[in-house]
């Protein structure tokens, strides 16, 4: 049994519009009716199946006996019926019985919390950072409060995975850096919602994005005139941080005079917004290898790196390329395949 | 005396500058004491930079009793503000303006440092010049000794001029003791707990910089303004920083798809970095 999407405004979208829920993505019901995308999320949310009932808008028709519905359910959600079976019916009956006003608010604080978390792992999956991506294009995460920066635009992150932790904060790849969003409405959003990785995946997931643009300014990719060799460490080298390095450092000054380090009221946090004149001095790998180390040293995985980008090679193994084609096509929501907008895909 | 009435009664009757400084958007400024306002000297060549300078320094100093038109008395209330911001640069770095504007930043009246990594720190309002008219304001966090975009637009569109480039360097060289503790607490993407090696090979050049400029202090035996127990273990850090990657390892663009794939969602999170 498919929902219907749309004809009313479903939950999820609903949800989205909330004031200070701008970051959210909408994550597709496909998705959310994967549950291999909702292992384990179990455990971690009060009121489970009501809650994602709710989400997916499979409402259980209240004047219905229980019987029917309790069938009802089983059909609408059948994965997670199958899951939860042992504990299903008791649970079920349980909340028969006390599902009162009162009881909505208490599912509904649950829906949003399991919301939150499967965006977290919707974000990093395929169409969840396309969905993203478009977002970032038309500026909804804001842009750097930095002055050096420029207004470059922001991605929303988590400091951690755990929910209840800390509030959503925005990474700013510009400066590699993350702020407090500026609107304290989002002071009530969780950053586990959002997550860890997601900032950092997207930059290495759309390394084509010209980074130091504009919020103002329609995004637009890097020009490809410098070929290949404008790459380094897996990204653009214009791409490492274009908002810190010489220039884009505040320097202290009194009546136009530099206040100097040996003072102690002078700089001590330059280094924070450093970046090398020559950015190809960050090339470890290279160096490394043109170094000539002997292998007896104990960083055995360094060398072979260092022996992989020597020869200008960096596509993995084949055998392993191999096995992660296989687990693309067996598993239909992984979590990380890329090739829309000159994706990671095309850089192999 | 109509037009004293009709304009806005309060805020003739009541003193200027009190009711220009309680207004909306202007909650960076202090209130500039009368002595200070009347000594000439202290006012030096702003009577070619203010249009009706001696109507507008009136106006300030609540002598004003010029009857005239609306659209008169609107150039003189708007020269009467910008003579206020210029002499507001000059007075915050007086003994008393520097007092007054620390009871402000105290009270972080400024705003609160956007950077995570800075837990909330009070800003200094400051100019990217000194002539007016070029800049707006900025501000400035003492921790992170760098400058940031005021959030709101009423306060974006202050000029810098009026607060200038050396007040918040100033205000540490008096109050010293104000100066806060520097923290190497930092921002590291990562992807599923591992680093970003783009990134994180930045960070590591960073940090050595960092440390070198440690040592520079170190020689020259002045207080590096670090946490003490970071300034002991300044060699142990890079060690710290070495034996998490050797055990993490990085990622790069191209090993990106293979190994997430592998690790799946259920990994999520629980690779801890």
């Amino acid at each position: 049994m498919s929902t219907s999407s749309g004809v009313p405004e479903s939950w999820i979208s609903s949800f989205c519009s909330l004031l200070g829920h701008e970051y959210f993505a909408e994550v597709s019901e496909e998705f959310i009716e994967d549950d291999f995308n909702l292992t384990g999320l179990q455990t971690q949310v009060a009121m489970y199946k009501e809650a994602l009932e709710m989400i997916l808008d499979v409402e259980p028709e209240e004047d219905d006996e229980d019987d029917d519905e309790e069938e009802e359910e089983e059909e609408d959600v059948s994965g997670d019926a199958r899951d939860g079976l042992p504990g299903g019916r008791p649970h079920g009956e349980r909340r028969h019985h006390s599902r009162i006003a009162s009881d909505l608010s208490v599912i509904e604080s649950s829906a949003e919390m399991l919301y939150g978390l499967i965006h977290q792992r919707f974000i990093c999956s395929r169409a969840g950072i396309q969905q993203m991506s478009e977002k970032y294009e038309l500026g909804h995460f804001g842009v750097c409060p930095r002055t050096n920066c420029s207004q470059t635009r922001t991605l929303p992150v988590g400091l951690s995975d755990i929910p209840g932790e800390d509030t959503v904060k925005l990474f700013c790849p510009s400066c590699l850096d993350v702020y407090v969003p500026p609107n304290s409405r989002f002071q009530t959003v969780d950053g586990a919602f959002f997550g860890r990785t997601f900032g950092a995946l997207f930059l290495l997931t759309f390394p084509e994005y010209d980074l130091s643009k504009p919020g103002g300014e329609p995004i637009t990719n890097l020009s490809r005139n410098n070929g290949i060799d404008d790459m380094m460490n897996g990204m653009h080298a214009r791409n490492i941080a274009p908002g810190l390095g010489p220039k884009k450092i505040y320097e202290p000054r009194i009546y136009g005079f530099r206040v100097s380090e040996a003072a102690r009221s002078g700089p001590r946090m330059k280094w924070l917004r450093e970046k090398p004149a020559d950015i190809t001095v960050l090339d470890e790998a290279r160096h490394f290898a043109a170094d000539d180390h002997d292998s007896d040293d104990d960083d055995e995985s360094m060398n072979v790196n260092g022996q992989l980008i020597a020869t200008g090679r960096r596509r993995p193994a084949g055998s392993a390329r191999l096995r992660a084609q296989q687990q693309r096509q067996n598993q239909n929501g992984s979590p990380m395949a890329v090739e829309p907008n000159g994706g990671a895909e095309s850089e192999l | 005396m109509d037009d004293y009435v009709s304009e806005s009664d309060s805020d003739y009757t009541s003193y200027w500058r009190d009711w220009f400084i309680s207004s909306r958007g202007n909650e960076y400024f202090c209130e500039i004491d009368e002595d200070y306002l009347t000594d000439r000297f202290n006012l030096t060549g702003l009577n070619t930079e203010v249009q009706y300078y001696q109507y507008a320094l009136d106006l300030v100093t609540d002598v004003f009793d010029l009857d005239c038109d609306d659209e008169m008395r609107e150039t003189i209330e708007k020269s009467a503000r910008h003579l206020y911001g210029l002499v507001h640069a000059r007075y915050i770095v007086t003994t008393r303006g520097l007092a007054k504007m620390l009871e402000k930043y105290k009270k972080a009246d400024f705003g609160k440092c956007p950077r995570v990594m800075c837990h909330s720190h009070p800003l200094l309002p400051m100019g990217l010049a000194d002539i007016p008219s070029q800049k707006p304001v900025k501000l400035y966090c003492a921790r992170c000794e760098d400058i940031y975009n005021p959030k709101s637009s009423r306060h974006a569109a202050i000029d810098g001029a009026y607060f200038g480039t050396s007040f918040h360097n100033i205000i540490f060289q008096v109050y010293p003791a104000l100066i806060p503790t520097k923290s190497a607490e930092r921002y590291v993407p990562r992807c599923y707990g591992f680093k970003v090696h783009a990134a994180a090979a930045l960070v590591r050049w960073q940090n050595n910089q960092r440390d070198d400029m440690r040592r520079r202090l170190r020689k020259m035996e002045v207080e590096s303004g670090f946490k003490d127990g970071e300034d002991d273990i300044e060699g142990d850090d890079d060690d710290e920083e070495d034996e998490e990657d050797e055990e993490i390892g990085e990622l790069e663009a191209a090993q990106v798809a293979g190994f997430i794939e592998g690790a799946g969602a259920a990994g999520v999170g629980t690779i801890a970095g």
